[in-house]
């Protein structure tokens, strides 16, 4: 397959930061062509310096090449300067290894953690001359398959691929090489709809064209039923069990540009049972499962050693709830003492166990900021969440930070949940010149901060909050106003309180994504036509142009965000199977309403939300006892 | 407050070595930020004992001479580490080379004698290759180029656009013989010799006081190559500016 290199290397002087489209990494591979008999494209649909350091592509790429026979390579999303020349020399979408046009591959897998990267999905696949429309393709095009997160609901990118996988990738991607491999030894008999057959009977890999929707007069859908035999009404989510089975990524891609996380990541597990409301990815990801202290060392050591990175992240969606989290940090940070290697833990549980953890972390740097997410600022709207927080622990958690030394926290929150008033917002100044205040007489000093980070809530589907009307952006614009107000009522305080927040506008598209079904298909496509590209960078977002589009196909809006659902309503995603019952999702939403909250199931009994049953999994999680041991020389 | 305090005291540097790479093919177009930061990483991988400077956030003591600009290839690029332990400089020429991508090549490493490495640069002779130009078009260019006193040329810097001369720097300029091989597209190369001065004058500066003096406007992008760096003789040559710390030095040239 011939390399467009010879045609885009003349384009690269005229854009900018070039190097994003050289590839070069570290850990990056480059396969013969020729001998592979199963070829995937993998794509993270943003710019480069944010979908390079993405850890579901990296895991994937290198479970793909590590198989004989399989070759991987890389694309992301280009920019709008070299999206324009590549027009114009007709250049086609490319990888950035061995630069070989998209169009050539077999398979295009494309991972969305957000809804925002869809008109780039569209973006790459025009470039790549894919017929943007899934039912328009041949025999000679990649089969496009969605990922990640946002793949938990694919209806408003039905049209755009040709199959979704839910859930975890690791097994899912060689199972999907197995299938066409097989196919395409025999001949490719029966053509793309045959093997995308094969593929959905395996009832985990979703293939809309293989549904159909049906309609009520009202707008709401009536049933979405199989229109072939065998295949299955629901399909189901993937997950990897035995986190140590698969400790990827092993040979992390290092990058000559610059890009957002310059550091080696580990999760140290997957899934959260915390039970945050809000939370889709505690919800889609159930059961914990842990990786063991043990994977974890060996895979940090050889991590680093492998990248020459100088920053460790542990990540997961609530890192400080590892059951060995302790020695983890300690036994790390014992390791690392004295050399210019430094960790991190993105949890923001808000506990003083936590504060000790960063303690540790932070043994050889300085302490730079921490951050904790309260969520709501009432104590009543975080029963509705069910972050379960008393104000007396997040009090006396960041007092604890500041007489440790940190001199600023950053508490993160959010505007719009179900139930809220303007109260429950205002209630966040109040918190907020709470820590000040306390943090102040604790200190004796001055000089702390915190700063209060607000986004705006998106009902998300399979969460209890998947019947919820969005808040307008109106309300959580007011409702903005008011909480800095009130944060500057007092000016003394107030000048120690920073304040960051973001407009409801971009929530609102998020939220018609998030929630859609088919036909919002047609108003990505419009707005993608009226030239939206980049949605997730503010710069480049344009409500003006959403709402143009919807008037445009005709698709309302408000209806699609600021709606209450109705228990029997048929969600767009309901034969998706995230394993959640849906019985007990609608229960937690009515618990929520009445401010009750839910314990979390690895330290009470099973409360049935369905997952482990449904999905044939279980809870694993440590401890195991073992302790991280001391490294021979690692500062050399 | 006592847990405010910077780290522990970095160990002192007993050994300068200063090594001579090259930035070829598709990774001309690592920026010199780029570089750094790879760079950096190589030598963790590599395993070189760098010292670092004291302070909160300590920084691996690496100083640089005046890199090439990005997108411009380069086969003389000098930078110097400090380092906490002696180790023979071939060796940690070889290890960085293999730690470092190919098209990031270590060339030269040998041991720093005394006075500056800046000190001994004050010029760079570059190769520029202008696909789709005749070299007869080139040649008038030049000829023009070098009649003119002062050649005025614009480029956009963080302070604005800044107006200085292309001309007064330019040592040499002159058409090269094209290559032997035959090609149907044809391609001038200009061999150009230019003093370090401020603000510095590129070979994308020089390309435009071409523009500037009789219009000529190359269809595509062309590639610049720095070929040599260091101090300029009387007689125009570039002298090697490690061939001083190579007197007398244990000097290794590990495989390109
Ligand atoms: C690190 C991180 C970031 C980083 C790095 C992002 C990056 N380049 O990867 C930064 C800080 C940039 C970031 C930004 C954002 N993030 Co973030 N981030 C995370 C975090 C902590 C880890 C993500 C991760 O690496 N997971 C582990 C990997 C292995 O999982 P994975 O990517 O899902 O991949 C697996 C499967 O999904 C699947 N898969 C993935 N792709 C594909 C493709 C195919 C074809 C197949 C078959 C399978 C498949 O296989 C993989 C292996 O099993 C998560 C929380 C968490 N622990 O998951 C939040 C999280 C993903 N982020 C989130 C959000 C909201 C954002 C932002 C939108 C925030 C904002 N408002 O700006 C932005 C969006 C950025 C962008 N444009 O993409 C949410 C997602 C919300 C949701 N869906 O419910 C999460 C879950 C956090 C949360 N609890 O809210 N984020
Ligand atoms: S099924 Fe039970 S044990 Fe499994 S995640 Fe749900 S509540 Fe927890």
């Amino acid at each position: 397959m011939q390399s467009v290199w010879p045609r885009l290397e003349p384009l690269l002087p005229l854009v900018s930061k070039p190097i994003q489209y050289v590839g070069g990494e570290l850990g990056a591979v480059v396969k013969d062509w020729d001998s592979a008999s199963v070829r995937w494209a993998l794509m993270y649909p943003d710019a480069y310096e944010v979908g390079l350091p993405n850890q579901g592509v990296q895991i994937l790429y290198e479970v793909l090449n590590e198989r004989p026979g399989v070759l991987a390579e890389r694309t992301y999303a280009v920019w709008p300067d070299l999206e324009r020349l590549m027009r114009e020399h007709g250049v086609p979408q490319f990888t950035v290894e061995a630069h070989r046009p998209v169009g050539a591959f077999d398979l295009f897998g494309v991972s969305f953690a957000t809804e925002l990267g869809y008109t780039n999905l569209l973006t790459a696949l025009d470039l790549a001359g894919i017929p943007l429309s899934a039912a328009d393709r041949d025999d000679r095009h990649p089969i496009v398959i969605a990922g990640g997160h946002a793949a938990f609901n694919p209806e408003p990118i039905a049209g755009f691929v040709d199959a979704a996988v839910l859930g975890d990738g690791e097994e899912a991607v060689l199972e999907i090489t197995g299938i066409v491999a097989a196919w395409k030894a025999a001949g490719c008999p029966g053509g793309r709809d045959e093997v995308l057959l094969r593929l959905a009977r395996t009832e985990s890999v979703y293939v809309p064209r293989f549904y159909d929707v049906e309609y009520l007069p009202d707008g709401r859908i009536q049933r979405v039923v199989p229109n072939r035999a065998d295949v299955p009404f629901r399909v189901r989510k993937r997950t990897t069990m035995d986190l140590d089975a698969w400790p990827y990524p092993k040979k992390p891609l290092v990058p000559l540009a610059e890009t957002v996380h310059e550091r080696y990541a580990v999760e140290i597990f997957r899934g959260c049972t915390r039970g945050c409301r809000f939370c889709q990815a505690g919800m889609i990801t159930r059961p914990v499962r842990e990786r063991s202290i043990t994977t974890v060392g060996e895979m940090v050591r050889d991590g680093l050693k492998f990248s020459g990175f100088t920053e460790v992240g542990l990540l997961s969606l609530s890192s400080a709830d590892h059951s060995e989290i302790g020695d983890i940090c300690s036994g790390l940070a014992e390791r690392y003492e004295g050399t210019n290697v430094s960790l991190s833990l993105p949890s923001t549980r808000v506990d003083a166990f936590n504060i000790t953890l960063a303690e540790e972390l932070s043994r050889n740097g300085r302490r730079t900021g921490l951050t904790f997410a309260p969520e709501g600022g009432s104590e009543r709207i975080r029963r509705v969440i069910n972050k379960m927080v008393s104000e007396e622990d997040l009090i006396r958690t960041v007092v604890t930070a500041y007489t440790n030394g940190w001199r600023q926290v950053k508490l993160y929150f959010m505007c719009g949940l179900p139930t809220e008033t303007d109260d429950d917002v205002v209630q966040i100044a109040r918190l907020a010149h709470e820590v000040i205040r306390a943090g102040r007489a604790a200190t004796g000093t001055r000089d702390i901060r915190c700063t209060v980070s607000i986004g705006g809530f998106v009902p998300k589907p399979h969460t209890p909050f998947q019947w919820a009307a969005q808040a307008s952006p109106e309300t959580v614009d007011r409702r903005l106003g008011l909480l800095k107000q009130a944060i500057n009522a007092d000016r003394s305080l107030g000048r120690a309180i920073g304040y960051r927040y973001h407009d409801g506008e971009p929530s609102l598209v998020e939220g018609l994504l998030s929630r859609g079904d088919r036909r919002v298909g047609a108003v990505i496509r419009r707005v993608w036509e009226l030239g939206g590209r980049f949605d997730g960078w503010s710069e480049h977002f344009s409500f003006a142009r959403w709402t143009q589009a919807c008037a445009d196909v005709g698709v309302d809006l408000d209806w699609y965000t600021t709606r209450e659902r109705g228990q029997a309503e048929v969600l767009p995603w309901d034969h998706l199977d995230s394993g959640l019952d849906k019985d007990w999702l609608w229960q937690d939403w009515q618990d929520s309403l009445s401010e009750y909250e839910q314990d979390d199931c690895r330290w009470t009994p099973c409360f049935d939300c369905g997952v482990c049953p449904g999905m044939d999994t279980e809870i694993q999680i440590g401890p195991t006892g073992r302790k991280l041991l001391p490294l021979t020389p690692v500062g050399h | 407050m006592a847990r405010n305090q910077p780290p522990a005291n970095q160990a002192p540097v007993v050994q300068r070595i200063r090594l001579r790479y090259a930035k070829r093919g598709p990774l001309r177009f690592t920026s010199h930020r780029d570089f750094a930061r790879t760079f950096e990483r190589a030598v963790q991988r590599a395993g070189v004992p760098i010292a670092y400077s004291q302070g909160f956030t300590p920084h691996p003591k690496v100083s640089y001479a005046s890199a090439a600009p990005t997108g411009v290839a380069s086969e003389a690029e000098y930078l110097e580490i400090g380092l906490r332990a002696r180790v023979d400089p071939a060796e940690v020429g070889r290890r960085l080379d293999a730690a470092l991508s190919p098209g990031l090549d270590v060339l030269d490493a040998v041991e720093a004698g005394p006075g500056s490495l800046a000190d001994r640069i004050d010029a760079s002779r570059w190769r520029i290759e202008l696909p789709g130009v005749v070299p007869d078009e080139l040649r008038h260019a030049v000829v023009a180029f070098e009649a003119a006193a002062e050649v005025p040329v614009q480029r956009l810097t963080k302070q604005g656009w800044r107006t200085f001369d292309a001309r007064g720097p330019v040592v040499l300029i002159r058409v090269e013989e094209p290559p032997s091989e035959v090609s149907d597209v044809p391609c001038a190369i200009l061999d150009l010799v230019i003093r370090q001065v401020t603000p510095s004058v590129r070979p994308d500066d020089v390309l435009s006081g071409l523009r500037v003096v009789v219009g000529l406007e190359p269809p595509v992008p062309p590639r610049a190559t720095r070929l040599a760096q260091g101090t300029l003789t009387p007689q125009g040559e570039i002298t090697d500016p490690l061939l001083a710390d190579r007197t007398g030095a244990v000097t290794g040239v590990p495989p390109g």
